[in-house]
């Protein structure tokens, strides 16, 4: 068996004396792509921002590729091969949309902190951006600062900055948040061709998404996997069913016994 | 031959950048021809102080205005460097240092870097309002440092020097103001034009990105620490070159070249100027030399018209002068400039009228105040006042409120215009994007 892109074994986060995530396990093949579901408060924001090095693990291991993640920075995470996106667009405000997907680009061609190079000069970067922004659908927005894009731009913008610089694993913050039926069908096309052949992660509320999005879904509940399998497997399950429907058997029987 | 055609991705055209080119030539132009302009050996003395303060306040907007990094501290690094170029001129002159005297500001420049990596280190670990305490706290450390080292910083008198010192170079002694001002010139138009080169690289443009949003910035690779120390550290070199300019123009360096007040002209001049546009350094530098050099001959009450001056740009255009030059350069650009220029002079004479009659009231209770001794009668405007009489206050009392009441009504009538101005160029560039 190959080794797994991103590997959590046995992750736990406490804020205080609240066990967030209590013992995650997932394993997630180079190219596989994987949505993460699970009823409100089950950590999955948490999970991504355990992964991508924004929170540190209480314990547990976080391999990307094989090789410890947890404990290192977000930058050092990133340098490594992984690139999120956030559910709230997190832009450069002041920036036109071909400087946000520039400076998005710049570390992984090996720019670092230049300030001997001018950044017209760098031909590989401004292709790389033009191509991105092409790829975004933004190639005609180019020069309108971050700030003044519509919000379905600015949820593309925010995509564009994720997978500018290249990295393998990428890991989506509930892409589609805010965006209306056509927009989110839309996008969902966008996103399958932007992150073609890299491994993706997730996190989603729309079951129209997650089925077109993914090859398999974690549902995360309580802060556990409880089932990844492939989307009828897991639809199939009477864990997921319970943890799922609960609530609605819950009413279902409240509206029975009204009756 | 085709082959190689196709193999190459892109076919990148560079237009040569006329506009700016022209730009960086009247700024050259500019410096060599002001003191042909101006030829007294006063205004010598204030273009020199205004070469170095762009230099200074140019490598304050690396912090503030690309880096969003607020500091109170930036006095330190100029400071710190005059005193090390006094030094190395004094060292200069007692013959145990072989360097020309022209480069000597570069004694100031190494200083201020030495001083910004170290100093820096601390400071930039954090952002936001950590960053802008942590200033203040080294700028305070530091101030009390130098009355605590007076073998360093000189004591109550300071440290002098003589910047006719070495072996003159093509008949150039720097005795006379004049060949001072062309190395400060010089100086000013090299860091300017650095500075500004600075803005177009990889550090700079991460700079930006550090300033906006410093949370994604981590997220794509880079460390905002690293970003925002290597950003500290420019400034600090910068600020060390006009420091060490400031020791050989004035051949004395005193303790309050590090002190609060200094870093607080800084970043009042600076906010002024606009530290939203590379140009707005330049425009705060030169009006800071006007206010502390001219505007304190003219009243004693000077500071606190630049306090109310500063007051009303915070509240009313945030961006600084250089950002209410490039909005009316943007209705140049529409055409749609010439409508407004009766608004605009409707504007400036009700503000002087205003500026007439709160300026009067508040010399009178200056005069009143600190000038009681040489009688009731004072000069104002050429008209003679009496600050003890009910005419005077009542007449002055009234162009105020005319001032006011007239203004209000201008400023009603031109936002409107301005809105629908704004709307106009708004269609406009709707309309271009159709096409």
């Amino acid at each position: 068996m190959t080794t797994p892109a991103l590997e959590l074994r046995d992750v736990r986060k406490s804020f205080g004396k609240t066990e967030i995530i209590r013992g995650a396990s997932l394993a997630v093949q180079p190219g596989e792509r994987v949505a993460i579901i699970g009823p409100n408060g089950a950590g999955k924001s948490t999970l991504f921002n355990l992964i991508s090095g924004r929170f540190r693990s209480t314990s547990g291991d976080i391999l990307l590729n094989g090789r410890k993640i947890d404990g290192l920075e977000p930058y050092e995470v990133n340098r490594l091969g992984l690139a999120r996106s956030f559910q709230v667009s997190n832009l450069f405000t002041r920036l036109s949309a071909f400087e946000n997907i520039r400076c998005a680009v710049l570390w992984s061609l090996g720019y670092r902190y230049a300030f001997w190079r001018f950044l017209a000069d760098l031909r590989d970067a401004n292709d790389r951006t033009d191509e991105v922004l092409e790829m975004i659908k933004l190639d005609r927005r180019r020069d309108v600062l971050a700030m003044n894009l519509t919000y379905a731009e600015q949820r593309a913008l925010e995509i564009g900055i994720t997978i500018a610089g290249g990295s393998a694993v990428i890991l989506l913050d509930e892409p589609t948040a805010g965006m209306s039926q056509s927009e989110t069908r839309r996008f969902v096309g966008l996103i399958r061709d932007v992150t073609a052949g890299k491994t993706l992660l997730t996190v989603e509320h729309d079951m129209g998404v997650v089925f077109g999005l993914a090859d398999r879904i974690a549902v995360l509940v309580y802060g556990q996997v409880i089932a990844f399998d492939t989307p009828d497997a897991v639809r199939a399950n009477p864990r997921v069913q319970e943890a799922y429907l609960g609530s609605v058997l819950a009413d279902a029987q409240v509206a029975a016994a009204g009756h | 031959m085709s082959r190689i055609l196709e193999s190459r991705p892109h076919y990148h055209f560079r237009p040569y950048n006329v506009g700016r080119w022209i730009l960086w030539g009247l700024f050259a132009l500019v410096l060599l021809l002001a003191p042909r302009l101006w030829t007294s050996s006063f205004s010598h003395t204030m273009l020199s102080q205004m070469g170095i303060a762009i230099i200074v306040c140019l490598s304050y907007n690396v912090l503030l205005g690309q880096g969003g990094m607020l500091s109170f501290g930036h006095a330190v690094y100029s400071g710190l460097g005059s005193f090390l170029a006094i030094h190395a001129l004094n060292a200069v002159s007692a013959g145990k240092l072989a360097l020309p005297v022209s480069l000597v500001p570069l004694a100031g420049g190494l200083a201020g870097l030495t001083f910004a990596a170290l100093l820096g280190y601390v400071s930039t670990k954090k952002a936001g309002t950590t960053f802008a305490m942590i200033t203040l706290g080294i700028g305070e450390l530091v101030w009390s440092m130098s009355l605590m080292l007076p073998e360093f910083f000189g004591g109550e008198g300071g440290i002098t020097g003589n910047r006719v010192a070495g072996t003159p170079f093509l008949g150039i002694t720097f005795g006379p103001q004049v060949q001072v001002y062309y190395l400060i010139a010089a100086y000013c138009f090299v860091s300017t034009a650095a500075l500004f080169a600075l803005t177009r690289t990889p550090l700079g443009r991460m700079l930006n990105a550090v300033r906006d949003n410093p949370e994604r910035v981590e997220f794509i690779g880079y460390s905002t620490q690293q970003v925002r120390y290597l950003a500290f550290m420019v400034s600090g070199f910068f600020a060390g070159i006009g420091g060490g300019l400031a020791a050989l123009n004035f051949e004395i360096v005193t303790g309050e070249v590090v002190g609060a007040a200094r870093s607080g002209a800084y970043l009042l001049f600076v906010f002024l100027g606009g530290a939203t546009f590379f140009i707005g350094p330049i425009i705060g530098a030169v009006l800071m030399v006007i206010a502390l050099v001219l505007l304190s001959e003219l009243t004693q009450a000077w500071l606190l018209y630049l306090g109310l001056v500063f007051l009303f740009m915070v509240m009313y255009a945030p961006g600084g002068i250089a950002s209410l030059i490039m909005m009316n350069l943007r209705l140049a650009a529409f055409g749609k400039l010439r409508g407004l220029w009766t608004s605009y002079l409707a504007l400036a004479a009700t503000a002087c009228t205003i500026l007439a009659g709160a300026g009067a009231m508040l010399e009178m209770t200056y005069h009143l105040q600190l000038n009681a001794a040489l009688g009731p009668e004072m000069k104002f405007m050429g008209a003679t006042l009496n600050t003890q009489g009910f005419d005077s206050w009542f007449g002055a009392a009234f162009v105020l409120a005319t001032g006011i009441a007239l203004f209000e009504v201008t400023r009603r009538e031109f936002m409107r215009e301005w809105g629908t101005i704004q709307e106009e160029i708004e269609k406009e560039i709707k309309r271009r994007e159709a096409l």
